[in-house]
């Protein structure tokens, strides 16, 4: 089997970045910036997220396509009931 | 075996993809009743406790990275480090349990769990400008619970799997020819991670700071 090996360093290094940003994110819940509160801790969280499919679940190495087209697809559908359905709920003229 | 294990990674991912609109379904549900509940919603996840949220936030990365130091053990076909690392992630998914444990027995002194011994004249307390309705915070903690706990049972899936896959590890079965089970298995281990990593804000980040 030719599959690729990911060296050690690099699981290492992504692990600490993800505390690092773990702390952050945190420390930032304490300091208030208005909406944008929501737009920081979500920017980091889909930073996080990316780092932990890309490095750790190998996606990053993978040749294969249809694993990507998967996730993809399964992405969009997310986009499409989270955007469609919170622009509906907040323009709404009343509650 | 490389078509197979790809069919494998590949029927695992379509799981994970089914299980992406699952919790999405519930995301959903919190961000609509969110902005619907605005102070219940931000003086309920002011109440649940950030610095064990925190905790089990950092326990969960750290498992997640013996899981992917495993699956390259595994595929080096080392067996002791494979046997050490599962035992470290099944270590750190208990220890994420037990932190949660905790979490709603606090919440269950402080009668926020929904049901009959429902009260929040504590937060009301706690914002006397900013009148409560406690049906409607009933519903953020409601929320709260079906998360935390979809997630919880996820894990402790997850911590079955992994049993079994200590078991396979200690009969030697992984190694440079064959080891998907442990591949297919840390996908499913790093998903429930991602699902936190997006917990974590919305339950316990994002209000902090906002006063209703």
């Amino acid at each position: 089997m030719s599959e690729h090996i990911i060296p050690s360093r690099i699981y290492y290094m992504i692990w600490v970045t993800l505390m690092v940003f773990t702390v952050i994110t945190a420390a930032v819940a304490f300091v208030d910036l208005g909406p944008f509160n929501t737009v920081v801790a979500l920017i980091i969280a889909t930073f996080k997220a990316t780092l932990v499919v890309l490095f750790f679940m190998h996606v990053k190495y993978t040749s294969e396509k249809m694993t990507k087209t998967v996730i993809i697809c399964a992405i969009f559908w997310l986009g499409l009931l989270l955007i469609l359905s919170l622009a509906d709920f907040a323009t709404r003229a009343s509650g | 075996m490389e078509q197979q294990k790809e069919a494998s990674t590949l029927g695992m991912w379509v799981f994970l993809g089914t299980e992406i609109m699952f919790f999405g379904g519930m995301f959903l549900a919190y961000l609509v009743y969110r902005l619907k509940y605005y102070n219940e919603f931000a003086t309920g996840s002011q109440s649940i406790d950030i610095t064990l949220g925190t905790i089990n936030t950092v326990v969960l990365i750290c498992s997640s990275l013996t899981v992917a130091l495993g699956v390259k053990a595994a595929q080096r076909g080392k067996r002791k480090l494979l046997i050490v690392l599962i035992i470290l992630t099944l270590i750190f998914g208990l220890g994420f349990l037990g932190i949660k444990g905790i979490e709603w027995y606090q919440k269950y002194q402080e009668h926020h769990v929904p049901g009959i011994s429902f009260n929040i004249s504590d937060i009301q307390h706690a914002h006397p400008q900013t009148p409560l309705n406690p049906g409607h915070a009933q519903l953020y903690f409601s929320l709260y619970f079906a998360l935390t706990g979809l997630h919880a049972l996820h894990m402790i899936i997850g911590i079955g799997i992994f049993l079994a896959l200590l078991w396979m590890a200690w009969k030697g079965r992984f190694g440079p020819d064959y080891y998907t089970p442990m591949e297919i298995g840390g996908l499913y281990w790093h998903f429930v991670d991602i699902v936190w990593i997006y917990l974590f804000p919305l339950l316990y980040l994002i209000d902090r700071k906002h006063i209703p």
